[in-house]
């Protein structure tokens, strides 16, 4: 598996501790999400048509070599706010490149599966396929 | 029931008004004896935020869930369950959540299979909690174990299986509780859910859309029951109806609904919901707005 290094230190991070504690670590990676910058906070208000997700996401891909990534999710959803702590700390700042190679399926050595309900995992595996879009388009 | 009910009159028109509870009442019987309190979230992390005080975490699919069968626990489990989280069988346990009750109401339904006799919804749930402020705490109780009799599952009175509905169709009432693209067929996934879908979309046929947020009042709270009757006017009381929605958790808040608040006796939840119905094979779909005709071969 090719994954970014700060992507892999969080995969081998989460593989050194199991059940409860997984959890605690999600949990820390959703009160590490970092607001967003002034200006994107009023497009964040903005509703996205189509699309209910509590899930805010931003790419600018200006310079594909050091790409940036933004992420919003209200404090209700903190399961949503720690999926992409996970990616803005293991993605943001990676090449166009390197994010594109991350395999759909990383999450899964993450070892969420038994606390997190597999189906809700996947969701993480969507956002990154939201990003993706953003660099392919 | 030991535990009085909460006698708040907003509650007083509701067929069964014991089975709800105000944020008032339950912040004065927080450590009441024979009273005790569960978070069933949708989001497992929420719990860890910050819960009513001594609140215990249930989690639909850690512990309500077989971890092997598409099933829930059996008795034994439900017995270590509630043994561990230090409740009585004849203790009173109100249930909160996120999302106005959803999983909440999933819980309390799942309590009901095993015929845990006193169940409560906290009306308003987190939401209710938490907009008004009452405080909440980080601190997980260590509850002494008890010792939960094992009782058996009884799945006749308010589950349904597919080959039930199947048997269903055309002569008794079908209430599809989704949003309405995934009723017409137009989404094969909830709106939010795009990996939870199914092979084919639609809806099982004769099944009317009533989604399951029309008995949700913006704060989260249950709508009153005249607004109630109003959308459920097409069913008597008596009616043999069936819910569902996509994994049988919308439903089971349609069913608390129907059951608790209009008094209707014989209400079943298809948990299998859409994503078992949407997946089998050669099961009857009807697609678009209307429920549809019963099949010939139904």
């Amino acid at each position: 598996m090719s994954l970014p290094e700060p992507l892999a230190e969080i995969v081998d991070d989460f593989a050194a501790v199991d059940g409860q504690q997984k959890l605690q670590l999600l949990l820390e990676f959703s009160r590490e999400l970092p607001d967003l910058p002034a200006e994107l906070e009023q497009a964040a208000m903005e509703p996205v048509p189509e699309c209910q997700s509590p899930l805010f996401l931003s790419v600018d891909a200006a310079d594909r070599e050091h790409v940036r990534l933004y992420f919003s999710a209200p404090p209700e959803a903190p399961t949503t706010r720690g999926f992409a702590s996970i990616l803005h700390q293991g993605l943001d700042g990676q090449s166009a490149k390197a994010i594109l190679d991350v395999p759909a399926d990383f999450y899964s050595a993450l070892g969420l599966a038994e606390a997190v309900s597999p189906l809700r995992l996947r969701g993480m595996s969507a956002m990154l396929t939201r990003i993706k879009r953003h660099l392919t388009d | 029931m030991p535990v009085a009910p909460d006698p708040n009159p907003s509650f007083a028109a509701y067929a069964h008004p014991e089975r709800l509870v105000t944020s008032e009442w339950l912040g004065a019987h927080i450590g009441a004896p024979g009273v005790k309190i569960v978070e069933s979230d949708e989001d497992v992390l929420l719990y860890d935020v910050g819960h009513i005080p001594g609140a215990v975490k249930i989690d639909w699919h850690l512990d309500l869930n077989d971890p092997v069968t598409r099933d829930y626990i059996d008795g034994e489990a439900f017995a270590d369950l509630m043994s561990r989280k230090g409740i009585s069988r004849d203790d009173t346990v109100v249930i909160y959540g996120d999302k106005s009750n959803w999983w909440a109401a999933y819980a309390l339904w799942v309590f009901t299979l095993f015929g845990h006799e006193d169940v409560r919804l906290l009306d308003g749930g987190r939401d209710a909690w938490i907009a008004e402020d009452r405080g909440t705490t980080l601190d997980v109780p260590e509850n002494p174990r008890t010792d939960y009799p094992v009782v058996e599952r009884d799945d006749a009175a308010i589950r349904a299986f597919k080959d039930d509905v199947l048997g269903h169709l055309g002569k008794g009432p079908l209430i599809d509780v989704r949003s309405p693209q995934e009723y017409t067929g137009e989404r094969t996934h909830m709106p939010d859910y795009p990996e939870e879908g199914a092979l084919r979309g639609g809806h099982i046929p004769t099944a009317a859309s009533i989604p399951w947020a029309k008995a949700a009042a913006p704060d989260s709270r249950f709508r009153s029951r005249t607004e109630l009757e109003e959308i459920y006017a097409a069913y008597a009381p008596t009616d043999d109806v069936v819910a569902y929605c996509r994994i049988g958790e919308r439903s089971s808040h349609t069913w608390f609904v129907l059951t608790h608040l209009l008094g209707f006796d014989k209400v079943r939840n298809y948990d299998g919901s859409w994503t078992e119905w949407g997946n089998a094979v050669r099961v009857p779909i009807a697609k678009g707005e209307e429920p549809g005709e019963v099949p010939a071969t139904a």
